[in-house]
């Protein structure tokens, strides 16, 4: 063997050993220094053992794994929702201004979601777990609070409720008035109302299955979540052509809201190095807190507004 | 409004929206859960109420400034 193959072959074990050993610290494999020693000494036996033992750690840990659930469920809701909002307006954009500018803007913004997705997916695995559960439980809260808050707002009589109906009405209204913008074939005005629909509310897609899977250690999970309601949403929307203004979108947001604050407040205390008592139990407990105080504020609110109202009246 | 500044306040406006109060108060709980762990003290508890205290400011600030 020359120097130079002795060097590349010294230099791939020693990547495979430490990929290894992240990987397993990552996952919480035990002994993660002794199976990278044991790659980079053994790299063609020890690289498919070390994949085989992940691989059965896996199933186990799996199978009984009760926030997995609860993650697709919250995956396919926050997706349905925002694909029932990005259907509104591509169908207003189709009417008004043809289905072939419509669809390619709907084409366009899935590859440049797709693109966002494929550079954060990855970067995203790489970051330590309780760093990532800190720093991701952060965002997600704040996100989170933006969603409940509204939805509280919406519920209490503070905020119009959302109604697919009448945006479809003004999207649509909006879209045949506007000028032509005409251009290879394309109608732009109507591709960019398609685009920035189907990108603006995918990229909360994106962020919810990437941040949900990232810290829950599986992306494919939360995006089957996805992708199960991107089929339901748009299998519906080509058979009636028509906004799902009977989807209740309302409820939906709220529950959305208040899954997205349950996660971000349980991975932001375990990013933080503090321990639930209960383990992954505390998570419905948090959920139930979270559910109560929100239906207590929509309370409140709704008191104060009838008074406020009651008041103007009198006088 | 340059691009770096556009990028920028979309994605202001995509995680933190029109309260960014709410979302300081929430840094906050989160920081002293950090503190309270690192200090080997229980502080599981101290974020679930921080951030329905927070949401609870935050709501009222809005129906003030829409009964106003």
């Amino acid at each position: 063997m020359s120097t130079g193959q002795f060097l590349v072959a010294f230099l791939a074990a020693a990547a495979a050993g430490t990929a290894v050993f992240f990987h397993a610290e990552r996952h919480k494999v035990r002994h993660p220094s002794a199976w990278a020693s044991f790659v980079f000494l053994f790299l063609i036996v020890g690289l498919p053992a070390y994949a085989l033992h992940v691989r059965r750690l896996k199933r186990r840990r799996y199978a009984p794994d009760m926030s997995a659930a609860f993650l697709v469920l919250s995956s396919f809701l926050a997706s349905a929702v925002e694909m029932v909002e990005a259907l509104t307006i591509v169908l207003a954009a189709g009417l008004a201004r043809g289905w072939r500018s419509s669809l390619t803007g709907v084409a366009a913004a899935t590859v440049a979601l797709a693109a966002v997705v494929a550079a954060l997916g990855p970067a995203l695995t790489v970051v330590p777990l309780n760093a990532l559960r800190l720093t991701v439980g952060a965002v997600l809260l704040v996100f989170g609070l933006q969603w409940l808050r509204k939805a509280i707002l919406r519920a209490s009589g503070y905020k119009a409720l959302h109604d697919e109906d009448a945006i479809f009405a003004r999207s649509l209204a909006e879209a045949e008035h506007a000028g032509r913008v005409a251009g290879g074939g394309i109608d732009w005005y109507g591709f960019t109302l398609s685009f920035k629909g189907v990108f603006l509310e995918g990229l909360e897609v994106a962020f919810i299955v990437l941040t949900f899977g990232s810290t829950q250690g599986s992306i494919p999970l939360a995006a089957t979540g996805a992708g199960v309601a991107l089929v339901l949403v748009a299998g519906v929307g080509v058979a009636i052509r028509a906004p799902l203004s009977r989807v209740p979108e309302n409820a939906m947001k709220f529950a959305v809201g208040t899954m997205l604050t349950t996660f971000g407040i349980f991975w932001s205390v375990e990013g933080a190095g503090a321990h639930w008592p209960g383990s992954d139990l505390a998570l419905f407990a948090v959920l139930a807190f979270v559910g109560a105080s929100s239906a207590l504020l929509v309370n409140t609110l709704r008191n104060q507004r009838t008074a406020l109202a009651a008041v103007g009246a009198d006088a | 409004m340059s691009f770096v500044s556009a990028f920028g306040r979309f994605w202001w406006d995509f995680v933190v929206g029109d309260d960014w109060r709410a979302a300081a108060g929430v840094i906050a709980g989160i920081a002293a859960t950090v503190m309270l762990a690192h200090a080997s003290v229980a502080a599981w508890w101290l974020l679930p109420p921080v951030v329905v205290a927070v949401l609870y400011v935050s709501l009222r600030r809005a129906t003030r400034a829409d009964a106003a």
